[in-house]
């Protein structure tokens, strides 16, 4: 004699949102095989050709190389900056370390767009043009507060005799940095360069405004939505993205915690 | 003339922190003055916060003095940063690198030092020979036990070969066994080396069972310094007393001095003590101390102070007996069983007398 179990209202309300967050995502999947120009039920046919016509895009090739340069440079840049102030505001009693974290941490409430034309006026005073340089720049700026909060959370968690430790074995300041601080703290820097990858990969606002010819692929994928056509190109093309963005981030936060799960074994 | 390993001239350190809007200075080490003798097992010994581990690090260089002068080996050191003194710290928490196997570990300093790699190895495998891990060098830190780890701090300090070695607590993780073990073991490893060791503990037995020379430590100041026996029959003032070993604490006042003893009224009692240093005057009130081992009880009517037996605590060995004299003061006696007494002697209630030699009877100045 079994009884009827009725979920939880809990549980509800976990499918509703996973429902909410994913079924999008599915649908946008599902339709990039769909063998049609319309994005409506009920579906026509199982198609490769949207992806096909994808690797057939040159314009579409140079955005995702853009796109990776940026990517790379920009994350680079922001995790050694992000790093040196994780070090700054936990190793050192600086005057002023309070408005020192406001400061950095700023980037991460300002509006895109109000940064993205903020950005631009400034850009244009000083000269600099608009280009993949100016936007890896921007993505600089937005990326530093996450780099810096990453590693300074490992940082944390870290002994800091083990600097100690380095010097009086004979380490200068620099040699401890370089042989324990950060070989300790790798997998943070790379949980962190891996976030500051994906925040520049897919960022739209900011990229809009600074680019100028070096379209990168959010800024193409939008220009292309002027073509009925192309959208289930577009639609294929943000499936690919969607999954490498996931796999990314799945891999960062893994980074992450099993950098915390080897320091609390040692 | 050889220089002592360490000196220590008129150095003083004020921590200063800021709570809210009120600032505060602590003295950590105030007017210190001390020589550490070289080759010698040295031991700083106090309470939490009494600043042996302030004196440490100022030895170390990762504190620097508010005033006077470390010297190192006849060096003074205020200009001299840690990584360039002739000293190896081993951590109270070992601190060793956790991204690195034991035998990396202990050939750090040899690597920072550009050791060529051949004679490197051959000093990393004597040195984890010298603590027993010569078969661990390819364990990584969290694969060791904690007595292990203790260990390769041990042989990662050492195989620098420094001129003196500083041991902050190092013992404190162990379980008593294990630190009992290892007491013997630091002890016969640095008459083995030779170096000079600087060792900061607030354990009295194992600063006892392994120190050349000990300084016990209050408030940043040396209370007193000497080798364990010294310290132990001859302590100079009450702290001291207290702190090492057990002690009574007795007051009274001075009745007459005579060659370097002086005769006490204790509540209308008379007895001797030693000590005080030809500072007495009759009339004087003080307070002398004496070891419960030096205690001698027997029954009643015997010569000596009286007494009543207010309880009796068997400790296998020893037993305690708390007695409270005719004047008021309570003292604590140890009798080692099975030497001529056996435990339960005396009953709780019993009248007995209790007597001591002058000698181990000391009269503490403060």
């Amino acid at each position: 004699m079994s009884k009827l179990k009725w979920p939880s209202p809990g549980s509800i309300y976990f499918l509703a949102v996973c429902a909410l967050l994913y079924l999008p995502i599915f649908l946008l999947i599902i339709f990039s095989f769909n063998n049609a120009t319309a994005l409506v039920f009920p579906l026509k046919g199982f198609t490769l050709q949207w992806y096909g016509k994808l690797f057939e895009n040159r314009e579409l090739f140079k955005a995702v190389g853009n796109s990776l340069m940026i990517g790379v440079g920009s994350s680079i840049a922001a995790t050694m900056l992000g790093t040196m102030g994780a070090i700054a505001i936990v190793r050192f009693r600086l005057p002023g370390r309070g408005a020192f974290l406001a400061v950095a941490a700023l980037p991460l409430v300002i509006p895109y767009v109000i940064l993205g034309v903020s950005l631009l006026i400034l850009f244009n005073e000083v000269g600099i043009p608009l280009s993949a340089f100016a936007a890896g720049l921007a993505h600089v700026i937005i990326s530093i507060p996450y780099a810096m909060l990453i590693v300074a959370s490992r940082l944390v968690g870290f002994p800091d005799n083990l600097e100690e430790a380095a010097m009086d074995l004979g380490a200068s300041y620099w040699e401890a940095l370089l042989r324990v601080t950060i070989p300790i703290c790798s997998p943070a820097l790379l949980a962190a360069f891996l976030l500051c990858f994906t925040m520049s990969f897919d960022e739209y606002a900011i990229a809009s405004f600074l680019v100028g010819t070096d379209a990168t692929l959010p800024v193409y994928l939008y220009s292309q939505l002027r073509f009925p056509t192309r959208l289930p190109m577009v639609v294929a093309l943000a499936a690919i993205l969607m999954t490498i963005t996931m796999v990314v981030m799945l891999l960062s936060e893994w980074l992450r915690r099993a950098g915390q799960i080897s320091e609390r074994k040692a | 003339m050889t220089e002592p390993a360490v000196e220590i001239r008129n150095v003083t350190k004020l921590f200063s922190s800021k709570r809210g809007k009120r600032s505060e200075e602590v003295y950590a080490v105030r007017e210190m003055n001390l020589s550490i003798p070289r080759g010698k097992f040295f031991t700083l010994l106090g309470p939490s916060g009494c600043g042996k581990t302030t004196t440490l690090r100022l030895i170390a260089g990762f504190e620097s003095p508010t005033n006077g002068e470390v010297f190192i080996q006849g060096m003074p050191m205020s200009k001299v940063p840690p990584n360039q003194r002739p000293v190896n710290t081993v951590f109270q928490n070992y601190a060793l690198f956790p991204h690195m196997n034991v035998a990396r570990n202990v050939a750090f300093g040899l690597e920072i030092k550009r050791v060529p790699k051949a004679e490197r190895e051959r000093l990393v495998g004597e040195a984890l020979e010298l603590v027993k891990l010569a078969d661990m060098g390819d364990r990584k830190p969290s694969q060791l036990s904690g007595g292990q780890q203790q260990r390769v701090a041990l042989a990662r300090a050492l195989v620098n070969r420094p001129a003196v070695l500083l041991l902050d607590e190092p013992l404190g993780a162990l379980d008593l066994k294990l630190r009992k073990a290892m007491q013997i073991e630091l002890k016969h490893i640095q008459e083995q080396v030779g170096i000079t060791f600087v060792y900061v503990t607030h354990d009295q037995e194992e600063a006892l069972t392994m120190s050349d020379l000990i300084a016990v430590m209050k408030d940043g100041l040396i209370q007193q310094l000497g080798d364990p026996v010294t310290l132990y029959k001859t302590p100079t003032n009450k702290f001291v007393a207290d702190f090492i070993g057990e002690s009574n604490f007795i007051k009274g006042t001075v009745d007459s001095v005579r060659g370097g003893k002086a005769r006490i009224m204790v509540g209308g009692e008379q007895v001797e003590a030693g000590g005080g240093e030809g500072s007495l005057k009759t009339g004087q009130a003080i307070t002398f101390t004496i070891r419960p081992e030096k205690i001698n009880i027997s029954r009643a009517g015997s010569g000596g102070t009286s007494g009543t037996v207010q309880e009796r605590v068997y400790i296998g060995t020893d037993t305690r007996y708390l007695v409270t004299l005719i004047s008021g003061e309570t003292v604590i006696v140890r009798v080692q069983n099975g030497c001529g007494s056996e435990a339960g002697e005396f009953a709780k209630g019993e009248q007995v007398t209790v007597r001591w030699s002058p000698e181990d009877a000391r009269i503490l100045t403060d």
